[in-house]
């Protein structure tokens, strides 16, 4: 019965995307192991920064008890997500602690101490009436509940999902494509809490406004598949709501892979989904959404799978955000052989990590620990031949040997030419290359150089821009001073004409004629100066003193003159 | 050194040296087939050119200071060996080998910097290079052993001994002349015939001909095919190149021939003459020297074709795939520059390169 439903839905029309590769997906390890609450570990290491955009700010301070699900650092920024105490405990540390990273980075995280009870801290209400709120307010609350892409990008959501009133959204698509070899967690969430997934689709639904909803799940998950189709069926979204099969190909789990697949569309290059009308939403995050809403719980755990031939019991764990790697697995039962890579995320894209000690943050999906047999050290890479092989697979359709020639070269502005900032670095290609050349590596390195570049080049633009306004000021000036001395030369080459040429030797001369002429007056009436006569003798003597004083000065500078 | 621990993590699907392997291994049946129909010879020039391409390559990457073993393992110098081998006559004295295999190496192949740096193909660039200098040596080709065209023709095949002695001395054993043991190919014979104004319903007399090529000739040629298709079903090669260089003979050939079928041969003579089969599948779809992007691919591939049309009946020499080749191997920048695929979410004319 259920599979006839599914035929009528695979009718729906597909897309594909140029390339993309068939590998063994090698979820069989994990994927009937279910989702089991890891437990709760003697410290959480939570980073403030585990989002795109800027780094949270810590509100708690050294020492203090934090509740479960307590804010301790707030967002700085439109483009940033609080971070919530995943336990209840005490802050023993706010410092650099490693982080996963693929330089194996250190970062600022808030360390806890748990304290095993668990206790919860005050939480927002429950908004089971969103229907009644505006948009507006549910952003607020996912905002709050410091939700990201937890597929793996960790874009703030609710900047996501505030694409602005100048787009017409009309399509959510909901991506449980989950295309990486061996990664499980969002098959086993689909698997088990299919109903939650759902409540988040009808959250997004009212806050979207948007006409329909896709939820595209690769083929390869028949019970996830099964287990939406049926939550779907109980729920009231059937009108709009669909449940997608697309096939298996790797990377359809992509963004503009998917889109491209459910929609026919594509992103347009350097934009964004809502451009053309569509937002898309991991499934993990459509959960925590719900989460947020409905229970005014935040994002403080996640699922995250443990796998690889080099872990002992395979698992999905639930686990508390800021729970170190060594303690999972512990939990599952230890690596196998000492020889295990230790890579977060999948085989294609994730990275090594050195240290288990790193925290799991809000976009780690997957830990796996392969064997040497299962990840072989490449072999020292041979010249490329340009067969192409790369460029068949390239999901973007890009020319992969081309990149490859200029990057090498450091030539960025032909690299950016042959569009090297479409890459998805889905690793297709490297994957793929019979000289075993890392191409992957070569893109990151002229992305950055690129990038180093840019900053370089606005740097030297910013400057030669002030220098040019200093330049200018400096002109100005000058060209101020000029002019007002021309005034004023102007001004007395009018007035220099008729009095004497300088006023300031015309005004001495008049006070002398007046000095002179009150001289004149005074001996007319008799009027001689006075002040030598009827001295007393002190006054005489002080006279006579100074005189004396005088001499021998007098008698020098006359010697001097002769 | 410290381990490049950058993503993709997988063991990597494919390997240089495998997809050289499945060349050499496609190039086989064409191998024995030459073999069969032109003696030892043709097998004496195989080995002999395979020793002197890794001698001469493990010399220049001594001189370079690569790493030699590494190299060799790639097989590449290998493969140009023997296409080059299977491209000259079976009559071929050593030194000619000698010097056309370390051009190739040498000069056409490490002095660019090796393999993946070569604007053109090494075997092709040898095979003119001694076509242009030596043009009798290069031209002495053996009649195809079927026995009723060496009857009509009173014509021997040589021994393994009389070969490997022509090879190395440029002697024929003394109860030999070069007229009893030569013979022109079917396009030699056909186009010096045509030069002549002879009608092609009579020069088709000749036992010479088999079904659409010569006889013999046109069965390596579908050996090689099977090679090539070999090749296309492991994906070491893609269907691009070929079919459109097949077609870019096919299709004027079938014009000129629909026009006048006296003066123009019928168009499958061209696919099954000559190197045109081991040229579609072995040698213009040599990845190094040949237009990457798919569009390219194909303007490259029926450029190679027409050219080779063009040259057949117009050119000074008989076989036209080695110039055409070398020809379009020059082309291939441009090409590459003017093919771009459209990328993912860009505009349907943005692909396009500029400058």
């Amino acid at each position: 019965m259920h599979s006839a439903r599914i035929r009528t839905q695979l009718r729906r029309p597909l897309w594909r995307f140029h390339g993309g590769l068939h590998i063994p997906d090698e979820k069989g390890l994990s994927r009937n192991a279910c989702i089991q609450d890891a437990k709760l570990p003697k410290q959480l290491i939570l980073p403030l920064q585990q989002h795109i955009g800027a780094a949270a700010k810590p509100l708690v301070q050294v020492g203090e008890q934090v509740y479960t699900g307590q804010k301790i650092a707030e967002a700085q920024g439109y483009v940033s997500a609080p971070v919530h105490a995943s336990s209840s405990g005490t802050v023993v540390a706010i410092e650099k602690h490693p982080i996963p990273h693929p330089s194996g980075l250190s970062a600022p995280c808030i360390c806890i101490e748990t304290d095993g009870k668990d206790t919860w801290g005050e939480r927002p209400p429950e908004l089971l009436d969103y229907r009644n709120l505006d948009p507006s307010e549910i952003r607020a609350r996912i905002r709050w509940a410091g939700v990201v892409g937890m597929g793996g990008a960790a874009f703030p959501t609710s900047v996501k999902l505030n694409p602005g009133s100048d787009q017409n959204i009309h399509t959510l698509i909901v991506n449980g494509a989950e295309c990486e070899p061996y990664i499980t967690c969002d098959d086993r969430l689909m698997r088990e809490q299919a109903g939650r997934i759902l409540q988040g689709v009808r959250i997004l639904r009212y806050l979207l406004d948007v006409k329909r909803c896709l939820i595209g799940v690769e083929d390869n998950k028949p019970e996830a598949l099964e287990a939406l189709r049926l939550a779907l069926a109980e729920s009231d979204l059937k009108g709009h709501t669909e449940i997608v099969s697309i096939p298996t190909l790797y990377p359809s789990g992509g963004e503009k892979q998917l889109i491209k697949i459910l929609t026919g569309k594509e992103v347009p290059s350097h934009g964004i989904p809502a451009q053309i009308g569509i937002v898309c939403q991991n499934v993990g995050t459509v959960a925590a959404i719900a989460d947020a809403v409905l229970e005014g719980k935040p994002l403080i755990s996640r699922i995250v799978t443990l796998t690889g031939r080099g872990i002992a019991q395979p698992q999905n764990f639930s686990v508390r955000i800021g729970t170190p790697f060594s303690d999972l697995l512990e939990q599952a039962g230890g690596l196998r052989s000492e020889g295990a890579k230790l890579i977060i995320g999948g085989p294609m894209m994730g990275f090594v990590i050195q240290d288990p000690r790193v925290p799991v943050t809000k976009a780690t999906n997957c830990l796996l620990a392969l064997t040497p047999e299962e990840s072989p050290d490449p072999d020292p890479p041979r010249p490329c031949i340009r067969c192409g092989a790369c460029m068949a697979v390239c999901p973007m359709n890009l020319l992969p040997q081309q990149l490859y020639w200029y990057a090498r070269a450091k030539d960025l502005d032909k690299v950016q030419d042959y569009h090297l900032f479409d890459c998805i670095e889905c690793g297709c290609c490297a994957l793929v290359c019979p000289s075993h050349i890392p191409l992957v590596h070569y893109y990151r390195y002229a992305k950055t150089e690129s990038w180093a570049r840019e900053q370089e080049k606005r740097k030297a633009e910013h400057a030669r821009r002030r220098h040019e306004a200093k330049e200018a000021r400096l002109a100005k000036l000058e060209a101020e001073r000029k002019a007002k001395l021309r005034k004023k030369k102007a001004a007395l080459a009018k007035q220099g004409t008729g009095a004497a040429e300088d006023p300031k030797k015309a005004a001495i001369e008049a006070a002398k004629r007046r000095v002179a002429e009150k001289k004149a007056a005074r001996a007319k009436q008799g009027v001689v100066p006075k002040n030598t006569r009827n001295l007393n003798p002190a006054q005489q003597r002080q006279i006579e003193a100074a005189e004396a004083r005088r001499q021998p000065m007098r008698s020098e500078t006359q010697r001097e003159r002769e | 050194m410290p381990r490049l621990l950058s993503s993709p993590h997988g063991a990597r699907l494919n390997r240089t040296d495998w997809q050289m392997l499945q060349v050499i291994l496609a190039l086989v049946p064409g191998l024995i087939a030459m073999i069969y129909y032109f003696g030892w010879g043709v097998l004496i020039n195989a080995l002999l050119a395979s020793f002197f391409a890794v001698a001469f390559e493990s010399a220049v990457l001594y001189l370079r200071g690569r790493p030699i073993l590494p190299t060799i393992r790639d097989l590449s110098a290998v493969v140009t060996a023997l296409l080059f081998a299977l491209a000259v006559p079976p009559t071929l004295p050593w030194w000619l080998t000698l010097l056309g295999i370390f051009f190739a190496i040498v000069i056409v192949k490490q002095l660019y910097g090796g393999l993946g740096y070569n604007p053109f193909n090494p075997a092709m660039a040898a095979y003119v290079f001694l076509l242009v200098s030596y043009p009798l040596a290069m031209t002495n080709w053996l009649p195809p052993a079927v026995p009723e065209l060496l009857q009509a023709k009173d014509l021997v095949s040589l021994s393994f001994w009389d070969s490997l002695r022509l090879i190395f001395t440029g002697e024929l054993p003394p109860h030999l002349s070069w007229d009893a043991v030569s013979a022109a190919t079917p396009l030699d014979e056909m186009f010096t015939k045509l030069d002549q104004d002879i009608m092609i319903s009579e020069i088709r007399q000749s036992p010479l001909w088999g079904d659409f090529g010569g006889k013999g000739w046109e069965w390596v040629d579908n050996w090689f095919l099977l090679g090539g298709l070999f090749l296309l079903w492991r994906k070491v090669i893609r269907w691009r190149i070929p079919v459109a260089m097949l077609l870019g003979i096919l299709i004027p050939a079938g014009l000129f021939w629909l026009y006048d079928p006296q003066v123009f041969p019928f168009p499958a003579f061209h696919v099954f003459a000559g190197g045109t089969m081991l040229g579609a599948f072995f040698i213009a779809t040599d990845p190094v020297t040949a237009s990457t992007t798919p569009k390219g691919q194909l303007i490259y591939g029926a450029a190679i074709g027409l050219l080779v049309f063009i040259i057949r009946h117009w050119g000074g020499y008989p076989d036209a795939v080695a110039f055409s080749v070398l020809l379009m191997n020059i082309a291939v920048p441009t090409i590459d520059q003017y093919t771009q695929p459209r990328v993912f979410g860009h505009p349907s004319d943005s692909g396009r390169g500029q400058g």
